[in-house]
């Protein structure tokens, strides 16, 4: 039977969304499951780890892997992946995914999917999926080789089951690497946002020219707050110094994927499109009925957004609590 | 010290993009390629470094088919790189040779001591090739990077990370830093700069002529596909309460998202 190593991050002693769904595909393919975690309080996650079905837990439980580092993970990981090589290696594409599994690949000399939409691992098969060419379309990928293969998944595209039953998870432990490192990290500083990144957001309630200034952003934020939603923008309202380009969706901002997107007073221009198309349902408020966004959309509206929004927050208000 | 520059040339963003006979890639006829816009930064910042004395040469490299690689390099040393190595290669080599190919050509130019790249090529969004090349190299990384300080024998960067939060990074040179949008303001190439780049040589390699070869590739991407059609979107007719009432309802009702 081949193995599946899930690579598994966790905040605040659970296991975050991305990680259940990894975990979830892997346990419905019926093969041996590893899981990987590193950081302090990595010895607590046993339990859910083996709910979701792992057999074999590689838990770093040590402050040296509280603060992402590349050259100490990628010693660590790559130690593990380096000595039980399994068939599939599965991780999402947060900061941290995106930055560190190509270099285990390279040191594996593995192939890599990286920013993958599609997973299906039925039948012992490994079939992704990935968009390219900034979204407009989508391949598949052939893994050449018999070695590892690394997968590394966009987040919100799989379903998380529920956890069930209880496997007997054996507990490894991984080691700080020791030894002089050319790569230190002087200082983080934390931003000010205390929700969900946009690249892991449900969803999104994004903000365009259209919202006038940069005080109606409040709205947003409002909107926000009432679905539980992250805020983005459009480049036009970066450029223009309203909010910062951490908040920036599309080609050269954040792709997003997430279950509901609402543009307000966003265009659609194509590098707007590029970052936000794959989301599941898109709604857009637009005064304009001939604006290319509508083209996207699911659902649409013709209207003032600075009308718009505040009823909405309202509307959903009524209806969600 | 030297400063390389990895760039890759990809499609305008906003070429239409139509699929190949076979499936396996892009129909790259009519087709505009323009430089990657983070592989911009990268090179506006090498040039910065030798403009401010901290680097002598400022060195483009650039891997794909000769003839297109050829004119990114010239859109390079218009710019004001001093000298461009071409890595003459097939269409669609995947990350892994990509980077393996890059990092034998640089040992054997010797000397490195910085490699600064775009954080990804928009084409095929991998986000790979960086950390495979510092790898290779055997030399420490940071990606997605919009602010770097220079010292004799390090680098300070900044790496912005989910919710805003930044990591400063310090790094031992040599080491490879992927460049994000923010890091400086890429200048245009200047008439005189582009008269000059028409004198200068481009260093050709065949690819086959270095430490990696086909063999090495791990990866093909295959069955492409245009997105499926979106079913038309539904507009929401009504004044803007009675349109916000009812799209609350479609949401919860139809398309079950909140
Ligand atoms: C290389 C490159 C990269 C780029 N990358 C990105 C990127 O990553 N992300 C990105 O977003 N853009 C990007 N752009 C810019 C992009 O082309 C557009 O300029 C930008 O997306 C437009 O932003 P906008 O929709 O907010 O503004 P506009 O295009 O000005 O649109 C404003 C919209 O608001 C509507 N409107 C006005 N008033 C109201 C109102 N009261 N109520 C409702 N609607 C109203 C208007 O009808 C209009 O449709 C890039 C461009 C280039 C060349
Ligand atoms: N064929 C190539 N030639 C030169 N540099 C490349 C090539 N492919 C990728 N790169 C560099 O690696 C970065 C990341 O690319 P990617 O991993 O393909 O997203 C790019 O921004 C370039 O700086």
């Amino acid at each position: 039977m081949s193995t599946i190593t899930v690579f598994a991050e966790f905040a605040n002693g659970q296991l975050k969304k991305s990680a259940l769904e990894l975990l979830t595909a892997a346990r419905a393919s019926g093969q041996k499951i590893q899981a990987i975690a590193l950081g302090s309080g990595a010895k607590g996650l046993v339990d859910q780890l083996a709910q979701y079905g792992v057999d074999e837990a590689y838990l770093g439980d040590n402050a040296a892997f509280d603060q992402y580092n590349p050259e100490v993970f990628s010693k660590a990981v790559g130690d593990v992946l380096a000595a039980q090589k399994p068939a599939t290696v599965l991780a999402a594409s947060t900061m941290l995914g995106r930055d560190l599994f190509p270099r285990i690949a390279a040191r594996l000399k593995a192939g890599i999917a990286s920013d993958c939409t599609e997973l299906n691992l039925a039948g012992g098969e490994l079939k992704v999926r990935r968009p390219m060419y900034a979204g407009k379309c989508t391949a598949g990928v052939n893994f050449k080789s018999s070695d590892t293969r690394i997968i590394v998944m966009r987040p919100n595209q799989l379903p998380t089951g529920q956890p069930e039953g209880k496997k007997s998870t054996q507990v490894h432990d991984v080691a700080a690497p020791a030894g002089d490192l050319k790569t230190l990290i002087k200082q983080v500083v934390k931003g000010a946002s205390s929700k969900l990144d946009l690249s892991e957001a449900n969803i999104i309630v994004s903000g365009g020219r259209g919202m006038k200034e940069p005080a109606n952003f409040k709205m947003l934020e409002e909107l926000a707050d009432v679905l539980g939603a992250t805020v983005g923008a459009s480049r036009a309202v970066v450029d223009a110094g309203w909010v910062p380009h951490n908040m920036q969706v599309g080609q050269t901002g954040k792709t997003v994927a997430p279950t509901l997107y609402i543009a307000a007073g966003i265009s659609g221009a194509i590098q707007h499109l590029a970052g936000m198309s794959g989301s599941k349902v898109i709604v857009a408020i637009n005064k304009d009925a001939n604006a290319p966004i509508f083209q996207k959309a699911t659902y649409g509206i013709v209207g003032d957004a600075l009308e718009v929004v505040p009823l909405m927050t309202a509307e959903f208000k009524k209806l969600l609590h | 010290m030297k400063v390389f520059v990895c760039i890759k040339q990809v499609p305008d963003t906003e070429t239409k993009i139509k699929i190949r006979g076979d499936g396996n890639g892009i129909d790259t006829a009519g087709v505009k390629w323009v430089m990657n816009p983070y592989d911009e930064f990268a090179v506006e910042e090498a040039i910065k470094m030798r403009e401010s004395g901290k680097a002598t040469q400022v060195i483009a490299i650039s891997l794909g088919p000769k003839a297109r690689v050829n004119e990114t390099l010239r859109t390079a040393l218009a710019m004001g790189a001093d000298e461009a190595i071409a890595i003459d290669a097939g269409e669609d080599l995947d990350s892994y040779t990509t980077a393996k190919a890059l990092a034998a050509a640089i040992r054997a130019e010797g000397e490195f001591k910085m490699i600064l790249t775009g954080k990804q090529a928009i084409d095929d969004n991998q986000s790979a090739v960086s950390q495979m090349l510092a790898e290779f190299l055997g030399v420490p990384h940071a990606t997605v990077i919009s602010k770097i300080e220079y010292a004799d024998s390090q680098v300070t960067v900044e790496r912005e990370v989910e919710g805003g939060t930044r990591e400063v990074i310090q790094l031992t040179l040599p080491a490879v830093v992927g460049a994000n949008k923010g890091l400086n303001a890429p200048r245009y190439a200047s008439l005189p700069g582009i008269m000059k780049a028409k004198k200068k040589t481009i260093k050709e390699i065949a690819i086959n002529t270095l430490d990696t070869g086909d063999g090495d590739v791990r990866t093909q991407f295959v069955g492409f596909q245009l997105p499926p059609d979106k079913p038309a979107v539904k507009m929401i007719p009504g004044d803007a309460a009675a349109a916000t009432a009812q799209l609350a309802k479609l949401l919860r009702e139809e398309a079950k998202v909140i």
